[in-house]
């Protein structure tokens, strides 16, 4: 107590020396608290929209399928087995047969990928519904994005070929029957969305599909010849991407904590220096070393308080604020073909509070007792002659 | 008492690092100090006074010999227990003060207090009746640099004396003063002397302070040259000559109101 005194005396005589320091410590922490409580919304953004729009609870994968090889999907495709067919009918699958092909849109040429979905599926957000109410030949369904990059809009006809089962080469024309608008771009770039039973009737592939999406994660029932790929799989690559984002943002907090930290170790070096005099009357007036290393750890340490309380002032409505109302991304965001909403929200957990908070009083009672270490060796006669440094 | 002498100093040699060889502040001190004297090591500088109030106050120990101060071997107390000796049996009265610049008078005079983890009420009716005995309760709320000089040493007075020590240790206090401030706070002491029969040994080679000494010890190149007990110091100036009174008081007014305040 007696400390904590000294030291908010000692602070407040020390002016604006003090709430500079106490200021970029504040900046820090919440400049941490921001970015990581953004990557942590983008995260749970990313994660909510692809299962509802790609993954659902999970994928059971063709043996054969690799979704990074497109020349897998030509055989990556199997016959539903009654007891699948059993799951789907009860909405527990939506089977997905992926056909590759080529789009020829105002005369261009696309590489594509048809993707065959039932229309009356309810696992993944896709508005599959269209296919029922639209009377086109052959409905489809794309996102904004490859509607924007083909410049289609609903109504539209595109050219489409692909090879059947026996590789020969078919084509027909799709109808546009409604564009949708996702956060996800694995399900929007460079795929048309089909009618399920038409895309088996066209490519001869008759109840057969490439992959089947769960409902709800699971301890999935193994399904004989098909892979089970749960989220936690499915997702990798986000987790290691956000977890590249939070190393590299890292960097920029960790300077700012350190120029904060530099301050406050070069305040307490500046205290300990001028105030040695100051140092040998507290220890002739009964202080033991330990007792005044710890009274100027304590004055250091302090300054993480009151930047906790200019948080408290300025950062928390700050935070709030953009908690609220998040950060609008440019339109290219998405262009990268990460899963990135238009407007990142933040999410700030008790955990992520918690531990910064923690961050900042320990750097800050670290910094402050390194200088005061030099305490231990002083001698409280040289001290008092401000001799002793 | 006379049996139990407050200091105790058999053969003190004080050595200290000097370049190639040591250099010895203190060739073989024996001096022993009885309850209640009010008494000064003089000398010239580097004659080594300060380093015999410094091992007397626990603050360093000696090279060779014995010090002990109200029964403790000064050569064998671990830190620990000297901050308790410290803390509760000897105040220090310093050249430049050294009040604590961001505490009030009164924080000041409490600080010994908070050390010994005193009670709230204790502390303050102690703290007060310190800042009366020096005449300086109506500035309990000031800071050290609204004081004058003569004022900061009251203070300090005050903070040595808030805890009853047994000894007071006072290095050069009248060394930033002019005469009227010196011979106030030395009437002070010598006052708190007699009515609290407190000890005070006194580092000095000040002559205004020597005419208040009821015993100087005087010190050359380490060695005690002489030990002299001085009737003049029986009362002090300020009780011998009515001018010096008048000079000691500065306001003898306030100096009759703090004796009537310590009610001992």
């Amino acid at each position: 107590m007696l400390a904590i005194r000294l030291a908010f005396k000692n602070l407040r005589a020390a002016g604006l020396r003090t709430w500079l320091a106490a200021a970029v410590l504040s900046i820090a922490f919440v400049v941490m608290v921001f970015y990581n409580g953004l990557l942590d919304g983008w995260n749970l953004q990313a994660r909510n929209d692809t299962r509802a729009w790609e993954i659902g609870g999970g994928q059971y994968w063709h043996p054969q399928y690799d979704r990074f090889d497109p020349f897998s999907l030509q055989e990556a495709h199997a016959l539903l087995a009654p007891p699948v067919q059993q799951r789907v009918a009860a909405g527990e699958l939506a089977p997905v047969l992926i056909v590759p092909a080529t789009a020829y849109p105002d005369g261009r040429m696309i590489n594509v990928q048809l993707k065959g979905i039932a229309a009356d599926q309810r696992i993944l957000a896709l508005p599959t519904g269209f296919f029922r109410s639209d009377s086109a030949e052959l409905p489809a369904l794309i996102g904004r994005r490859m509607a924007a990059s083909l410049k289609l809009k609903s109504g539209d006809e595109m050219l489409v070929r692909w090879r059947d089962r026996n590789g020969v080469f078919d084509a027909r024309e799709i109808t546009i029957a409604h564009i949708f608008s996702a956060n996800v771009p694995a399900i929007d770039n460079g795929q048309i969305w089909l009618p399920l039973d038409r895309l088996q009737a066209l490519t001869g592939l008759e109840n057969q599909c490439t992959l089947l999406i769960a409902a709800a994660e699971q301890p999935a029932p193994p399904l004989p010849g098909w892979n089970w790929r749960p989220p936690a799989l499915l997702l990798k690559e986000y987790e290691e991407v956000i977890q590249a984002k939070k190393a590299g943002s890292g960097i920029l907090y960790g300077l700012l904590f350190a120029i904060a930290l530099l301050a406050i170790f070069d305040t307490q070096v500046l205290a300990i220096f001028r105030r040695q005099r100051e140092i040998g009357t507290l220890m002739a007036l009964g202080m033991t070393r330990g007792q005044v290393i710890r009274l100027f750890t304590v004055e250091g340490s302090v300054h993480s308080l009151l930047a906790l309380f200019l948080v408290a002032l300025y950062g928390l409505p700050l935070l709030a604020w953009l908690g609220r109302h998040g950060i609008t991304m440019p339109e290219v965001a998405d262009a990268t073909g990460m899963t990135i909403s238009a407007t990142l929200i933040p999410v700030y957990s008790l955990s992520l509070l918690l531990v910064s908070v923690a961050l900042v009083i320990v750097s800050a009672a670290i910094v402050s007792y390194l200088p005061a270490r030099r305490i231990a060796q002083m001698k409280p006669t040289e001290a008092l002659k401000g001799r002793a440094m | 008492m006379q049996n139990h002498p407050l200091i105790d100093i058999r053969d003190l040699i004080k050595r200290f690092p000097s370049g190639e060889g040591d250099f010895t502040a203190l060739r073989g001190i024996t001096l022993t100090f009885a309850p209640g004297e009010f008494a000064g090591l003089v000398g010239p500088s580097g004659s080594g006074k300060t380093t015999l109030l410094n091992i007397i106050g626990s603050l360093d120990g000696p090279s060779e010999g014995q010090v002990a101060v109200l029964g403790n071997d000064m050569a064998r107390l671990t830190p620990k227990a000297a901050a308790e000796l410290r803390n509760h049996h000897i105040g220090f009265i310093f050249q430049t003060y050294n009040l604590l610049p961001v505490f009030s008078v009164f924080d000041n005079v409490e600080f010994p207090l908070l050390l010994q983890k005193s009670s709230g009420a204790a502390r303050r009716k102690a703290v007060m009746a310190a800042l009366e005995w020096v005449g300086l309760a109506d500035k309990a709320r000031s800071r050290p640099n609204r004081l004058s000089g003569g004022e900061c040493q009251r203070v300090s007075i005050a903070r040595a004396m808030v805890k009853r020590p047994e000894l007071v240790l006072a290095d050069e206090p009248s060394a930033n003063l002019d005469a009227a401030n010196s011979h106030h706070i030395l009437a002070t002491m010598k006052k708190l002397n007699r009515e609290l029969g407190t000890t005070f040994l006194f580092a000095t080679h000040d002559e205004k302070v020597m005419q208040y000494l009821d015993r100087i010890i005087y010190l050359e190149d380490g060695r005690v040259a002489r030990d002299e007990w001085s009737g003049g110091g029986e009362n002090g100036p300020a009780a011998a000559d009515p001018s010096h009174r008048d000079l000691a008081a500065g306001t003898p007014a306030e100096d009759d109101h703090a004796r009537d305040q310590t009610g001992l």
